[in-house]
């Protein structure tokens, strides 16, 4: 039903479920926006009168704030719902909440929450749109959408680059949000990390697995690094920061592997010194401020791509 | 009603005598007799089973009925008439209860609540250990004189292999079978689906068959040493069966136990989060769902029960990681039985109806599943063709998780009749 050049969806609830065609619709309006950020008047009248919600179930900084500025530079009148001061701590249900922000005609709902899947059931109880801004392990769709703009925008292309990606893919959004986007873009994924971190099936998604760190970074056109989250799988998914580190951590010399214009990506916050070597973090090779930006911009087309589908729904009915 | 019962012209089937012949059943003051007097035939009501199957009542040793204590789930009102909607005319009802029935006195609240408002029998379960905390051994003897039929933890694996041990040489004692929930909770925290490409998929927290396995394979060295009867529930994954096909063939007394929804479904059904797909042990892959009917097939699991699991809609209808485990089964698993079993040809009717009849009353030792002369005149007349579209809010239960909503499935209970008194007569219960 999706036609080539038009996009219909008013929920963005996963990259799995879009096309080649969906992903790239929002790398060229996102490119669009890029080129209104140098202005010194940086809002554009698109969303004005619009209301969006942000329901941040779980705890974020920089999801959250792009997502804002996004929607702000976009003209749309945004509220934050945090789970910490809100209903939601005193046991009210997800279905209830959703109820209650329809009533105050939002048009349309931001959410980052604790539990996969929870976006989806959100946007079959509510009529506005649904934007996952990340839902546990599963998906983060928006984190995919900036990281393949980066690429593409330092690379040129994606189809037949090798990307690697590095870490706790088990517990990451990013990472399957990425192996989706990347996969249907044409690149080959390599996953790599302890054998606890990426069980096996995951290669039943398209994607080559290598515990050896060194050979999956050789001849690399990206790495993409995840954060360890060392606090949660430290003494039972890996034996301690030191290991990880001498096994996985991204120095100089490991990076010398990689393809000479390679870039090293990482979607924040990073634990510098035992994912990556700050120098490398800190490199021309680094994406990670780049790919901040560009989170801003990618999230604006998002915005405007689902309020604009969602209208267009209305119209129609 | 009349104190005959002549049902006629059905196709009669009764495994554990190898009957499956066109006949009839005489009924005579709640039992099943050969013959009547010529005015007891005048004076009979007659049930023409034409077309349809006359079988044992079905038995289910796996039911929940929430009774005492979380009864807007379900009670034993609801459950019984639930249990006879889908030819079940006795029921075994599990321990965990609010408070959980680990003691005579719980038992015997349930036992007396069953005779006022049941309207199937109701055998129950007692805790194998007190509070059902896995730490100390629950008064078994006196429950026994209360009623009990077996005991067990269900849904709260004993963890201390040594409570287990002494768990299951105690309960053996008594002639009580235990029945195990097998799960290792270490492996098993914070775990909602399947562990496997489905649940990396859709982001959820795997719940490993080695989990089970481990369990059943333990249960299996218990019995081994002890030379206890330990019934192995829900199994779920392919390994766990074969652990118990091996078991059987070195003579150990263990048996095993499928869910049809494990016959039924797999871990890719829950890719829409859909929270009535949620269950303990949870759905597993295409491969152990195949394995689980070739347990049934081969005899290493003897028995078909429902896990019947209500819970209120409001419980349900919520994100996947935050909803109870556990759905309603006893009004379809005849029919599902039916369609995975034997309308696909891979067994034929006597074959599954021993599953829910006999066995299962042999593993608890309940005097039913037979239309021997003598037996409790429990019967279930069926029409094992006939289509129907599974709609939960026709359900008697009080609950709703039903993950076979939508779909249509063919065999429909026309006549559930508990002691001689017509109970379902396929549209109602009769007398309430």
């Amino acid at each position: 039903m999706q036609a080539e050049d038009h996009w219909t969806r008013k929920d963005l609830i996963g990259i799995e479920e879009l096309s080649r065609s969906e992903i790239e619709m929002v790398h060229a309006l996102a490119a669009q926006f890029k080129q209104t950020l140098g202005r010194s008047q940086k809002k554009l009248p698109t969303l004005r009168g619009k209301t969006i919600l942000n329901l941040f179930v779980e705890p974020s900084t920089r999801t959250r704030m792009a997502f804002e500025i996004a929607a702000k530079r976009l003209s749309a009148d945004v509220t934050l719902v945090e789970e910490i001061g809100s209903s939601l701590v005193k046991g009210e249900s997800l279905r209830d909440t959703a109820q209650v922000v329809q009533a105050l005609n939002v048009d349309m709902i931001v959410i980052r929450h604790r539990a996969a899947g929870s976006p989806l059931y959100l946007s079959k109880i509510v009529d506005v749109p649904v934007i996952n801004a990340g839902d546990g392990a599963h998906e983060h769709p928006t984190q995919a959408l900036l990281d393949t703009f980066t690429i593409k925008e330092r690379l040129g292309s994606i189809a037949g680059r090798k990307v690697t990606i590095v870490g706790d893919i088990l517990f990451s959004r990013v990472a399957r949000s990425n192996i989706w986007a990347l996969l249907k873009l044409g690149a080959h994924v390599t996953l790599t990390g302890p054998s606890t971190l990426i069980p096996k099936e995951f290669a039943e998604f398209g994607v080559e697995i290598c515990h050896d760190l060194k050979k999956a970074l050789t001849d690399a056109d990206v790495v993409m690094l995840l954060r360890i989250q060392h606090e949660r799988q430290s003494g039972t998914h890996f034996p301690g920061l030191g290991e990880y580190k001498s096994l996985y951590g991204l120095n100089a010399d490991r990076a010398s592997l990689l393809k000479p214009e390679a870039l090293i990506m990482h979607p924040g916050p990073v634990n510098r010194g035992v994912e990556i070597d700050t120098v490398l973090a800190d490199s021309p090779q680094s994406t990670i401020l780049q790919q901040v930006t560009n989170g801003i911009v990618t999230r604006m087309a998002v915005l405007y791509l689902c309020m604009n589908a969602a209208t267009h729904r209305l119209a129609l009915s | 009603m009349s104190r005959f019962l002549i049902i006629t012209n059905g196709r009669v089937i009764d495994p554990v005598n190898d009957r499956d012949s066109t006949g009839e059943i005489l009924v005579e003051d709640g039992r099943i007799v050969e013959k009547l007097s010529a005015s007891a035939r005048q004076e009979a009501q007659v049930i023409d089973a034409t077309g349809r199957v006359v079988c044992p009542g079905l038995v289910d040793i796996h039911v929940h009925l929430r009774d005492p204590g979380q009864t807007h789930k379900e009670d034993i009102r609801s459950g019984t008439r639930a249990a006879a909607a889908g030819g079940f005319t006795s029921i075994v009802c599990m321990p965990n209860t609010a408070p959980v029935a680990d003691n005579a006195g719980t038992v015997g609240r349930i036992c007396d609540a069953a005779a006022k408002h049941a309207a199937v029998n109701v055998y129950p379960t007692g805790c194998l250990t007190v509070g059902m905390k896995g730490e100390a051994l629950a008064p078994i003897g006196a429950m026994k004189n209360a009623g009990i039929v077996a005991v067990t933890d269900d849904g709260q694996c004993v963890q201390n292999t040594e409570i287990m041990r002494r768990a299951v040489e105690y309960a053996n004692m008594f002639g009580l079978v235990v029945m195990d929930h097998c799960q290792d909770a270490s492996m098993t925290r914070g775990s909602v689906m399947n562990e496997g490409y489905w649940s990396l998929r859709l982001g959820l927290k795997g719940w490993p068959a080695a989990a089970e396995d481990i369990v059943i394979g333990r249960n299996v060295v218990l019995s081994r040493h002890t030379g206890a009867h330990i019934h192995m529930q829900h199994v779920s994954t392919a390994y766990g069966v074969d652990i118990i096909r091996r078991a059987k063939k070195r003579g150990i007394r263990v048996s095993g136990e499928a869910m049809p929804h494990h016959m039924f479904f797999t871990d890719a059904d829950c890719q829409t989060y859909d929270t009535n797909f949620k269950m303990n042990p949870p759905l597993r892959t295409a491969a152990d769902r195949d394995a689980v009917i070739e347990g049934v097939l081969d005899g290493s699991l003897e028995v078909i029960a429902t896990d019947h699991a209500p819970h209120s809609p409001d419980e349900k209808d919520c994100e996947f990681d935050q909803a109870p485990f556990g759905i309603i089964g006893m009004e379809t698993a005849l029919a599902v039985c039916l369609e995975v079993l034997v309308h696909s040809g891979r067994c034929d009717l006597k074959f599954l109806l021993a599953r829910l009849t006999h066995l299962p009353a042999a593993v608890a030792g309940l005097p039913k599943g037979t239309l021997s002369a003598g037996a409790d005149a429990d019967i279930t007349i069926f029409d094992p063709h006939e289509a129907w579209k599974v709609d939960p809010r026709n359900s008697l239960s009080k609950s709703r998780n039903c993950p076979w909503n939508g779909h249509t499935l063919r065999g429909r209970v026309k006549t559930t009749i508990v002691g001689g008194r017509i109970v379902w007569d396929g549209t109602r219960i009769i007398g309430d």
